[in-house]
């Protein structure tokens, strides 16, 4: 069984070793090969989440077999089994899902370099996932940034060259801040390992010395993770991001590059600072203060929106609030619900772009509700899952979104009273903006007024079908068995200390 | 009294100064060259923060000379190692960053990232031809 220790690093490095061999061949090879490869990472990191229910516990990779205060290390436990599996399950799903869209939108030469983009990505978000080593993270944290701003420009034109540059800019801000955090902590505890450095932490923070530093260096990186991740104050670059980008793009920013942050701080706030010094230092309350806002700020904005690409953009801002109203809880059960809103949200956000790809194709490619009206009967599997993703994002029972809301109103009950009643009104009012305009997306997608577009010669593409219906179940899945998930998560956050 | 305080700790103050300076040009900055120059200050500033954590007084390179096996005699080696991979992500990303520029300055003639933002709100891309987007000539709105 030892083999599937060796899978953990095999996964990263099968699809950084995919990204050159697409430099090398043409478009549609390179997706092919793409498309096999995450095929082989979900049961490569089904093997590993097994194995480490299977074990019980987790188990550490020495990266080259050179022992502890001088090599690299990986840490698998089942909590990262667990998104490492749901993560290439969602790239999968949105590369599939998107190819119509990628043949529009990309200059057929240039194909090859967008799958180089995705191997990268998808190489640099396992190894966020599993990574045991701080430096380490920040190095994938930035070739996962620059992947995602060339995914970005991939579609060549004015809006996503501009949406690129302001991402990468927010993004840079962000990486120079947690470069300089992680610099601090180490001149503070002289330890790369997470495990070395909490322990390094605990005397640190225990003994009193270095107490102004410890602080400076919570703050440096949680802010640093908040602004990539796009929390409310530093969402600027992301409406126009989401909104121009080509269909797959759109799906794996929204549901995976900003995902990968979180989970980054989560594991920090775990097994590097420790959940109690965290809370003793208020950066919780901070995060939860922002949180709200963005739940509220995000739901007005797509409120206004008329065009249906920025609705789901503005939408992601409020879900990030979610996520991040779930760690500024500062309990286990907040984290829980974080975690499993990082997983509904990725699985809803994802399926929402790629089925308002199929929506707007069969409108003369607009994307503004007037010339959407009725084309949920014109591609009816695109309407069908574009109504099933609002309802998730709404919080219909059944749906996934609606679990995760019951995680976050289970979390809160259970915290200070403070946080339990802003909490409770945030979700409440949140969930009523999140039906208004959710809502009259769906009536308006199912309103059969213009029928100018029909085209009877119109089918959809097999292969988002397909992802399409794979998204629909698992957003099922996610709503009606979470239990299991929810206990994964539980006992990984345990195995995390 | 207060310098005295200071002293030990130079580089770090002078690299946290340079650090804010980087940060604050590339954030406010208008212009895209000036942004990117604002990076990579820093980025450099983080590196001199390491490398002079990194150094001990009155030691050596960590390069094994004449015998010595003490690790006493050397200093620490991994500051450096981090900063030889900073410098390797930073030039990679300022390649990115000067490369969005070129393609930038070639559509809307301008570094000025406020000026090319208001401009490319006038484009519409998407609405109109969606599938022909990239035959479009670059600049052809200009």
């Amino acid at each position: 069984m030892a083999f599937i220790e060796d899978l953990v690093p095999l996964s990263i490095v099968i699809c950084l070793f995919g990204g050159i061999i697409c430099s090398a061949i043409n478009g549609r090879i390179a997706r092919r090969l793409t498309i096999t490869l995450l095929g082989f990472q979900i049961v490569m990191n089904a093997l590993v989440l097994g194995y480490t229910l299977y074990l019980g516990h987790e188990f550490v990779y020495v990266m080259g077999r050179f022992p502890a205060p001088w090599g690299n290390e990986l840490r698998a436990g089942c909590l990262e089994g667990l998104m490492a599996l749901f993560f290439s399950v969602i790239m999968l799903l949105s590369v599939t899902g998107g190819i119509r869209g990628q043949d529009d939108d990309i200059d057929p030469a240039k194909m090859n370099l967008y799958f180089i983009m995705i191997n990268l990505m998808m190489s640099s978000l396992l190894a966020l996932v599993y990574t045991n080593d701080l430096f380490t993270a920040y190095v994938f944290v930035e070739i996962n940034t620059m992947a995602a701003g060339a995914l970005i420009m991939i579609r060549r034109n004015g809006h996503t060259l501009v949406a690129a540059t302001k991402y990468m800019i927010m993004s840079l801000l962000g990486s120079g801040l947690l470069l300089i955090g992680i610099s601090m902590l180490y001149s503070i505890t002289g330890q790369l390992l997470m495990p070395d450095i909490k322990e390094a932490v605990a005397k640190i923070n225990a003994s009193g010395e270095y107490a102004i530093p410890l602080t400076v260096v919570i703050g440096l990186i949680s802010v640093a993770l908040a602004i990539k991740s796009a929390l409310y104050p530093f969402h600027s670059w992301l409406p126009e991001a989401y909104g121009y980008s080509t269909a797959s793009s759109s799906a794996i920013l929204s549901s995976l590059v900003s995902k990968g942050y979180i989970f980054l701080l989560i594991k920090i706030f775990y097994r590097v600072i420790g959940l109690g010094v965290m809370v003793d230092h208020k950066i919780t309350n901070i995060l939860f203060i922002f949180g709200i806002i963005a739940m509220i700020s995000g739901s007005i904005s797509a409120i206004r929106q008329t065009d249906v690409r920025h609705l789901i953009a503005y939408s992601s801002i409020a879900q990030i609030g979610y996520i991040y109203m779930g760690i500024g809880l500062g309990s286990m059960a907040g984290m829980v619900a974080a975690i499993f809103h990082i997983m509904s949200h990725s699985a809803t956000k994802s399926m929402l772009f790629i089925a308002q790809r199929g929506l707007v194709e069969v409108s003369g490619g607009s994307k503004d509700f007037s010339d959407l009206k009725g084309s949920a009967y014109r591609n009816t599997l695109a309407g069908f899952a574009f109504a099933v993703g609002a309802f998730s994002m709404v919080g219909i029972p059944l749906l996934s979104g609606f679990t995760s809301k019951v995680y976050f109103a289970e979390a809160a009950i259970t915290s200070v009273k403070v946080k339990m009643w802003i909490a409770m009104i945030t979700l409440a009012v949140s969930t009523i903006l999140n039906a208004v305009y959710f809502i009259r997306a769906v009536i308006s997608v199912y309103t059969p007024r213009k029928m100018e577009f029909k085209d009877p010669m119109y089918k959809p593409a097999r292969t988002s079908a397909a992802a399409l219906v794979c998204f629909v179940l698992l957003n099922f899945f996610l709503g009606i068995l979470s239990y299991p998930i929810a206990y994964t998560i539980q006992t990984g956050l345990g195995a995390f200390g | 009294m207060f310098l005295s305080g200071i002293s030990p700790n130079a580089f770090s103050l002078i690299s946290v100064i340079l650090f804010s300076v980087g940060f604050t040009t590339l954030m406010l900055h208008r212009n895209m060259i000036k942004k990117i120059i604002g990076f990579n200050i820093m980025d450099t500033a983080v590196y001199l923060f390491l490398a002079s954590k990194g150094y001990i007084e009155g030691r050596k390179a960590p390069i094994i000379t004449n015998g010595v096996h003490d690790t006493a005699a050397y200093i620490n080696p991994i500051p450096a190692g981090l900063v030889l991979t900073g410098i390797v992500v930073s030039v990679s990303v300022t390649a990115l960053m000067l490369a969005i520029t070129i393609r930038l300055y070639e559509r809307y003639h301008s570094l000025d990232i406020d000026e090319i933002s208001l401009r490319s709100k006038k484009d519409s891309p998407g609405r109109s031809k969606y599938s022909k987007q990239f035959n479009e000539p670059e600049g052809e709105e200009d």
